[in-house]
């Protein structure tokens, strides 16, 4: 760098520390989201509504990468003693947050502000999941549930009927059929730990970790070994073998190959409605059905993924004002109603959902009400409330690690359970260390 | 060699302050803060600081999995480093040569070093993607085999071997072609009067005379297949299948990052920092003897 462009950049850099804005009023907060593409842009139409809507507050709504990238530069800001008000984590980075000390409770922020707020209304799920005590910790915000997807062309291609699996059993016999068709995905899957473990013993009502999947306090053991747990993934290590399941990677990798038109059945998040909704446009139909049952086990509910509001300490009180106002607008029915119906998310209150309903919006829309009727279809049970682990993504990424050596036919399934909960208390053990 | 005679004493410490300043702030003030981290169990948001010893390395040195990331990281380098400074070479050789449009030749070998490895591994991963890569539907005319890297261990570090290579490439490239431009015709000449034909030419005058170049090559590819190629994985394989491409600048970043164990990570960067001293002073005690200058 050449002096003189050294010299520009001190001089900007000592303007913009030296001079805060006096000409602007309003009192600014920072809002930082891990909100990519489509969903960024919705994010500024509501805090660009909200800033219209009174004049004493600005929300800067600002990207900061991807869920951990944004988490990590929370902590850095928050280190430094300059953290934004608010931001946005997700729901494996829950336990670290209530952990932290740093956070400033939702349901505390808005009756210090008395602003009144029905948590009542939020759906179950979403109200267990981020509630300590009964309290609310973090403002819901973005949340989903995984649901099943199934490629209507393929399906006649193979002569099955335009209908959604409902077990696995039936997945196993569909998907060979497609296999037969020269269906190059006859079953596929994204998200594999949060789909195929996390959600799959929810849903049949199995424990993931002890205590109450770490609900009654700092989980150390994970249950992911069992019957259930062995039974599932032997299940899958076989279609991987037979060439029934075809394995797309970690995290979201695998939409891509839904997306390409390339499988016959698929189970993802209900939030991947709209990016499927494009790419097939034109090119194949497409239609969803509730995640498939393992005949023999009970019944439990789906959990949520997706992400929270976080309001951070070390602002000034009158700042936190604006916060609890932004909340209360996020709050509104026509809020919720408005941000679930352009995202795809679920409606986190009951009147939102009753608003859809109302407005027609299912109706236009059907397979967005899957999601929802799925998780009004199940039940909640301490196994199916949620998960709440510290070190949650480590725990996740040790799963997702075994699951391709099981997969690949490295370890039986067994093996391969076994060595990811060990691994996954090793680093749960971690955590509860920290706290202890 | 000359010597530079500063008239005013100040003024050579002065220049060489800002760098001096660079590397403090840069270097050495991040490493010992590793150092300092390695020691303690430290909370995310830096509320628990509890000091445990040497109780992350213990953690680390029990672990299986990171010795045989080590040796993946190690035969990772290896390959990166010979196969690549191989290729480079021949290349450089090659484009060394009187031959016409010898400038665009040159401009397009050195063009892959400008690409960050993020983007270098998401473009061989769409070459090589098993749904929709080229190269997969290639092979796929000559063999019945599954080039499926989200499940075959070699397949995916194969992939980042050569991903890192291309992307190293043009720099390597580069030297080599430097290097060979600064050998004196008149030995090679000399040594054609003498009847040595072209391989002969090559393994007796033109290597020894690029030795210099190679060193530097050897110790910096290394480097770079150690540290910089964190996010190459990233973008292509998250360290699977498995834990086939989990490289330890990879493993510690993740734990460090995704994982938010602080202490474990900088456990991971010192035994990382101290693997990449030794690898230097060894390279510089016994290689650099045999090396021409």
């Amino acid at each position: 760098m050449t002096r003189s462009a050294l010299g520009v950049l001190v001089a900007a850099a000592v303007l913009v520390a030296g001079f805060p804005s006096t000409t602007v009023a309003a009192t600014e907060i920072q809002f930082w989201h891990a909100m990519t593409g489509v969903l960024d842009e919705r994010v500024n139409e509501i805090t660009a509504k909200f800033n219209a809507s009174q004049s004493d507050y600005v929300v800067k709504a600002v990207n900061k990468g991807s869920y951990p990238e944004t988490l990590n530069a929370a902590i850095a800001a928050y280190r430094a003693k300059q953290p934004p008000h608010v931001v946005q984590v997700f729901e494996v980075g829950t336990q670290t947050m209530l952990s932290s000390g740093a956070v400033y409770p939702v349901h505390q922020l808005m009756s210090d502000h008395k602003f009144a707020i029905d948590w009542n209304d939020l759906i179950g799920p979403v109200k267990s999941y981020y509630s300590t005590g009964g309290q609310l910790a973090s403002m819901a915000f973005n949340s989903s549930t995984p649901i099943l997807y199934y490629n209507k062309d393929h399906f006649k291609k193979a002569g099955l009927p335009d209908k959604a699996p409902s077990t696995w059993d039936e997945v196993e016999a569909m998907a060979k059929k497609l296999q037969a068709a020269g269906v190059k995905c006859p079953f596929g899957s994204a998200w594999p730990s949060w789909v195929l473990v996390e959600n799959m013993h929810a849903y049949h009502d199995q424990p993931f970790a002890d205590r109450s999947n770490g609900f009654d306090g700092l989980a150390t053991t994970l249950k992911i070994n069992g019957p259930f747990g062995v039974k599932m993934m032997e299940l899958l290590a076989r279609g991987a073998k037979e060439g029934w399941f075809t394995y797309g990677g970690r995290v979201n990798k695998g939409e891509a190959l839904m997306t390409a038109g390339e499988c016959g059945i698929f189970t993802t998040s209900s939030a991947y409605i709209g990016n499927l909704t494009r790419a097939a446009e034109g090119k194949f139909t497409w239609g969803t059905g509730f995640l498939p049952r393992l005949a023999g086990f009970p019944q439990g509910n789906s959990i949520i993924g997706g992400a929270t509001l976080w309001v951070m300490k070390g602002a000034k009180p009158g700042e936190y004002k604006g916060v609890a106002q932004f909340f209360k607008y996020l709050a509104s029915t026509e809020n919720q109603a408005w941000w679930a119906g352009v995202t795809g998310y679920l409606p986190l209150t009951n009147s939102a959902t009753k608003a859809l309903e109302a407005s027609g919006h299912y109706a236009k829309n059907p397979h967005q009400k899957t999601a929802v009727s799925q998780m009004n279809s199940g039940k909640t049970t301490p196994n199916s409330q949620g998960i709440r682990l510290g070190n949650f993504n480590s725990v996740r990424d040790a799963i997702e690690e075994q699951m391709e050596n099981i997969f690949s036919g490295n370890k039986t399934a067994k093996q391969g359970l076994d060595d990811a909960v060990v691994k996954g208390n090793e680093i749960l053990k971690e955590f509860a260390a920290l706290y202890k | 060699m000359k010597r530079t005679v500063f008239r005013n004493r100040w003024l050579p410490y002065a220049l060489v302050a800002p760098q001096v300043a660079i590397t403090i702030v840069f270097f050495f003030w991040p490493a010992f803060d590793s150092l300092r981290l390695s020691l303690y169990r430290a909370s995310p948001f830096g509320d628990r600081l509890i000091f445990i010893g040497g109780g992350n390395f213990v953690r680390l040195l029990g672990d299986p999995a990171y010795f045989r990331s080590a040796a993946t990281s190690f035969g990772f380098s290896l390959f990166v480093t010979f196969i690549g400074l191989a290729l480079a070479l021949l290349l450089a050789s090659l484009a060394n040569a009187k031959i016409r449009g010898l400038a665009i030749y040159r401009t397009l070998l050195l063009w892959p070093y400008g690409i960050a490895p993020a983007v270098a591994g998401v473009i061989w991963l769409f070459v090589f993607h098993p749904s929709f890569g080229v190269l997969p539907y290639l092979l796929s005319f000559v063999t019945a085999y599954q080039f499926n890297w989200f499940l075959k261990g070699w397949v995916a570090l194969t992939l980042i071997v050569i991903a890192a290579i291309w992307k190293q490439f043009g720099y390597n490239l580069a030297f080599y072609l430097a290097g060979l431009q600064a050998i004196p015709g008149s030995v090679l000449e000399a040594a054609s009067v003498d009847g040595a034909g072209p391989i002969r030419r090559f393994f007796a005058i033109t290597f020894p005379l690029l030795s210099p170049v190679t060193f530097f090559l050897v110790t910096l590819n290394m480097t770079f297949a150690f540290f910089d190629t964190f996010g190459l994985v990233h973008a292509v394989t998250q360290g699977g299948p498995g834990d086939a491409t989990s490289i330890l600048v990879y493993r510690a970043w993740k734990d460090g990052f995704d994982g938010l164990q602080l202490g474990y990570s900088a456990a991971q960067s010192v035994i990382l920092m101290l693997l990449v001293i030794a690898l230097t002073a060894v390279q510089f005690r016994y290689a650099e003897k045999k090396v021409t200058y």
